[in-house]
């Protein structure tokens, strides 16, 4: 740890020096838990703003504080006290960002522009005004532009412990109205109509929702930065929403991965204090968001990937092992017995219409679960293969005699149909649509190569 | 055209479940809902007319739920706020996400919401009356499953048992039928004569020419204008569905309705 001149609040951080790397400063433990609690407040409001289909509002709301945080400061600089006091800065963010939001509906009530576009254009001439306010300020003299600019990325390590218990409290208060509101936010975010016919005001609760934004976003202007905020409203509710169905165990994973990116976000800021926490935070919650995108059991795209790819592979080892009993049926074996003739993987190759290529990599993977033996160009059924392909045998000519008595295909119709769809068919399934169920009946159609 | 159903009900003594004087609406500068005057009966109503007739938005206008230009709605002869409870609602299925994280229960949980403190959990007895109405759609296995894997006639199973939940006394239902399975239909069909046989009220928007006659004892012609209204016996007639679709109607609704019409 190197005495950072810039930054006051790691040298006090550093109340004992030297006392070791397992030591951390009270002030870093205090910034380390106001931003844990902030992304336990923003992943929380998150969840109902991503619901409600408000989270461009978010940033809407910090883009529009910029010019709030800079005219506090020269408001309160001329005024001849201390500009880099939180609670007049977090006041003025506040009040320019409801302003944001309050013209960005008025722009979409026009109905010249749509809500997007609104936001849009509110959000970068804000911004704009903000940042036009920044320059004109640091011409200004004396201590007005002291660290303003780091509202903008955020640096939690610039935090003073008082700053961070502000943050903190802030983001308490909005966590325990997030929770308190639970049945009415959830109503309003599902159907705001049907609430209203209840009798319930979707307008107070959308402004309830707005004013928890505001609030929020407010809240993590220092530590996380007006321009990322955003994401540390948005990410662990998208995460979360990857993950569950369920409402309030939504709340509750999207409120830990908040808490955890804020608390990576202010660790990472605190190690190296160069890094703009808004960054290390956003980048966290990004991870988090990737790994859920990826490998969530239900709705990752991975385990998607591999249930589609499993499901191919099992309805090609069942037309394999068909094609095998079929082999032996055409051979003479007659039907519902399997002989044990050896048959050429070409010949199956032939009849599925399959690379040959293609065959060999099955009968090989058949051989290698002990349901074909492979010997020199050829396959054989074992028992459990014969099984097997009894089974699969069963399940397609029941699905074709189910089609053709029902007249909804041709002989080749129902084949091709019952190729798509006999898989997953139970044998019992597959018994109440044959005619004699214990029976295996002879194929409607002539055996051999396809067409 | 000022509707029998209110006459019924006054010769009855009481004042009708729903009654509309005089509704306008309109979306900008074109007017969907022109001057409509209308009560419904206590009993099953349909409300019928072609596309952009204006059904739904007579319903979401008596509900307050967009602006009327002029007008005013009467339930049970009191303003909508001083009767809320006993008002039911049934959106059309398309007007949520039903890829919202909540299950069928805590759906039809939703209806039970005036009921309970605003804040905190859902109580023991108003969630077992939120199953209860899942029972009465044939939902009762399925209220812990998400919505989002419900079939399309099963989701409106959803809300018709969240409208049931409401306990209300008059039902005002958009599109019950729109798009569901037969067994679906069947299911709703059999809830609304339950309802009516307890007494209570149901104004239904009804997209089916054919089945009008079946589902509903009183019908309203509905195009921007009240065209007709009454029991369907008598105001349901070729002459009055020809007034309200214009020559939209086709020739095969036409067989199917004169069909209706002898049953």
């Amino acid at each position: 740890m190197r005495p950072a001149a810039g930054h006051p609040a790691r040298a006090a951080g550093r109340s004992l020096p030297g006392a070791g790397a397992m030591t951390l400063g009270y002030n870093t433990l205090v910034v380390l838990a106001g931003c844990a609690l902030l992304g336990l407040a923003a992943g929380t409001v998150g969840a109902f703003a991503l619901l409600r289909g408000r989270a461009l509002v978010a940033d809407a709301v910090g883009h529009a504080a910029l010019p709030g945080v800079v005219l506090a400061a020269m408001i309160v600089a001329t005024l001849g006290h201390d500009p880099r006091s939180l609670p007049p800065l977090l006041a003025g963010a506040a009040l320019a960002g409801v302003l944001g939001v309050l013209a960005v509906q008025a722009l979409a009530r026009t109905r010249r522009i749509r809500e997007d576009a609104a936001i849009a254009i509110v959000l970068s001439s804000f911004y704009a005004v903000g940042v036009a306010l920044l320059s004109y300020v640091q011409t200004m003299p004396g201590a007005a532009q002291a660290g303003l600019t780091k509202f903008i990325l955020g640096q939690a390590a610039a935090m003073r412990a008082e700053d961070a218990l502000w943050a903190g409290a802030v983001a308490t208060l909005a966590l325990a109205l997030c929770l308190l509101l639970f049945q009415r936010l959830r109503a309003a975010c599902f159907d705001p109509d049907f609430a209203r016919v209840q009798g319930m005001s979707a307008a107070r609760t959308d402004l309830a929702l707005l004013g928890l934004i505001v609030t929020v976003t407010v809240a993590g202007l220092q530590a996380v930065g007006l321009i990322l905020i955003v994401a540390l409203l948005v990410l662990p509710a998208a995460t979360a929403r990857l993950l569950t169905y369920r409402l309030p165990r939504l709340l509750l994973l999207s409120a830990v991965v908040g808490a955890a990116s804020g608390a990576a976000g202010a660790a990472a800021s605190a190690a190296a204090p160069d890094l703009p926490t808004g960054a290390a935070v956003v980048l966290a919650g990004a991870a988090c968001f990737t790994l859920a995108l990826l490998f969530s059991p239900d709705r990752g795209l991975v385990p998607e990937a591999l249930r589609r790819a499993r499901r191919r592979l099992a309805a090609a080892e069942e037309h394999f092992l068909r094609a095998a009993w079929e082999a032996q049926e055409a051979a003479g074996a007659g039907p519902g017995t399997a002989g044990d003739r050896w048959t050429p993987i070409a010949a199956l190759a032939a009849a599925r219409g399959w690379a040959e290529a293609r065959a060999w990599r099955l009968a090989r993977w058949l051989a290698l679960r002990g349901l074909v033996a492979l010997s020199e160009r050829q396959v054989h059924l074992t028992p459990r293969g014969a099984a097997a392909a009894r089974r699969a045998v069963r399940a397609h000519r029941a699905v074709e005699h189910h089609l053709l008595a029902i007249g909804a295909a041709d002989t080749a119709g129902a084949d091709r149909l019952a190729d798509l769809v006999e898989h997953g068919l139970s044998p019992e399934a597959a018994s109440r649509l044959l005619p004699e169920p214990s029976s295996l009946p002879a194929s409607p159609h002539a055996l051999g190569g396809k067409p | 055209m000022s509707a029998d159903g209110g006459e019924a009900a006054a010769r009855a003594g009481s004042p009708p479940p729903l009654e509309i004087r005089g509704l306008t609406v309109a979306y900008g500068e074109r007017p969907v809902l022109w001057d409509v005057t209308w009560s419904a009966p206590p009993g099953l109503t349909g409300i019928v007319g072609p596309n952009g007739a204006g059904k739904s938005t007579l319903i979401k206008a008596a509900l307050g739920l967009i602006p009327a230009l002029s007008g005013t709605a009467r339930f049970f002869g009191r303003s909508l706020e001083e009767v809320r409870n006993r008002v039911g609602y049934l959106p059309q299925r398309a007007s949520v996400d039903w890829d919202f994280p909540a299950t069928a229960l805590d759906v039809v949980c939703m209806a039970r919401y005036p009921r309970m403190r605003w804040w905190g959990r859902v109580p023991r007895a108003e969630r077992e009356a939120a199953r209860a109405a899942l029972a009465e759609v044939g939902l009762a296995d399925l209220a812990e499953r998400q919505i989002g894997r419900l079939s399309g006639g099963q989701q409106q199973r959803v809300f018709l048992a969240r409208a049931l939940a409401q306990d209300a006394d008059l039902y005002l239902m958009d599109e019950p039928f729109a798009a569901v399975d037969a067994a679906t239909e069947q299911a709703i069909v059999a809830v609304l004569r339950r309802l009516a046989a307890a007494g209570r009220s149901v104004v239904a928007v009804h997209h089916d020419l054919s089945t009008v006659a079946d589902y509903f004892a009183h019908v309203l012609l509905l195009n921007g204008r009240a065209i007709a209204a009454g029991p369907v016996r008598d105001a349901f007639t070729p002459e009055a569905i020809a007034a309200a679709y214009g020559g939209r109607l086709n020739l095969l609704e036409h067989a199917s309705v004169h069909a209706a019409g002898r049953s």
